[in-house]
């Protein structure tokens, strides 16, 4: 009872979060509901029995992927409400395509079933969890059966971030930058020079 | 009525065709259509965790794990490029994205 208050709960909110992402007049609302729809999503996951990646969801997406949206609204100096002209006019052929697309998944949906062969298919049967909980038997596959994928996917992250850095670093002009070089290459001829002073007269730097 | 893996299904399926709409409604807004993407992503994450659990197959979770890891890059690129290109032309607007003629 309480698991089925707490799915239409999640999954109330979810789609409530999801469709306010779409139609919200400032970005910055959007990517507030976005993390809202994140965090439900990951109250999802946590009943379906999948913690770990409800954990990974919150941490990864809210905490990498939102702020990393936030700062981009934020950033960029843009005429928000000039870019929502026509959106009324996008309205009719929108929904008609989304709803083509819903009445597909929902035929997908409704002439699906499992395959009696399931049992000899299964690659990794999960567990029982209360011997060995979700996150350890997900360590044990990730580092274990699939650890080239693992590998590649750290690569995949490695090259978006640079990327990412390849992409936005400019060399402005006008800004001084330090170069160690220089500064190792200097000689105490350059910076220093010993003047005689005479008394009472100073000197001109 | 216990909840089910259809209703997991229905779920994910509402959330991907809301993000399917977001991108034909905000057709020029690339950080909306990016974070339409995002909602799609997690519409696909949704099945691979439902089917997962509940036919005791652990693989589709570590596969979510993946597709997780490809979203958060795939942001980072995305970003990047939205803000060159802002740099560049001063908007965002998909419309004007046109400078190469293809």
């Amino acid at each position: 009872m309480l698991q089925t208050i707490a799915f239409y709960l999640f999954s109330g909110v979810l789609i409530g979060a999801a469709t306010m992402v779409v139609v919200a007049r400032n970005p910055v609302h959007s990517v507030l509901f976005l993390i809202l729809a994140f965090f439900n999503a990951a109250g999802l996951f946590v009943l379906m029995g999948a913690e770990f990646l409800a954990m990974l969801l919150v941490v990864v997406y809210v905490g990498a992927v939102a702020v990393l949206f936030m700062f981009v609204v934020m950033m960029l100096d843009v005429d928000f409400a000039k870019l929502r002209a026509g959106f009324a006019n996008y309205l009719p052929i929108g929904a008609a395509i989304g709803m083509v697309l819903l009445a597909e998944l929902v035929f997908v949906l409704g002439a699906w079933s499992v395959s009696p062969a399931l049992p000899e298919a299964m690659a990794l049967p999960i567990p029982d969890p209360s011997q060995v909980h979700n996150t350890k038997a997900l360590g044990l596959v990730i580092y274990d059966d699939y650890v080239y994928v693992f590998q590649a996917s750290g690569l995949v992250l490695l090259v978006a971030m640079v990327g990412a850095i390849v992409l936005t670093l400019r060399e402005r002009e006008g800004v001084k930058r330090q170069s160690i070089a220089r500064q190792v290459a200097r000689t105490r001829a350059e910076g220093v020079a010993v003047v005689p002073v005479e008394s009472r007269k100073g000197v001109d730097v | 009525m216990a909840i089910g893996l259809a209703h997991y299904l229905a779920v994910a399926a509402i959330l991907f065709t809301l993000g399917v709409i977001g991108i034909f409604l905000n057709r020029k807004n690339v950080i909306v259509i990016l974070m339409s993407i995002e909602l799609m992503l997690l519409a696909v994450n949704i099945n691979f965790v439902a089917f997962s659990t509940h036919l005791g197959d652990l693989v589709g979770q570590v596969f979510a794990l993946f597709v997780l890891t490809v979203a958060a890059a795939e942001a980072a690129i995305g970003l990047a490029i939205l803000v060159v290109y802002f740099r560049n032309r001063g908007t965002i607007e998909v419309d004007d994205i046109n400078m190469m003629k293809g």
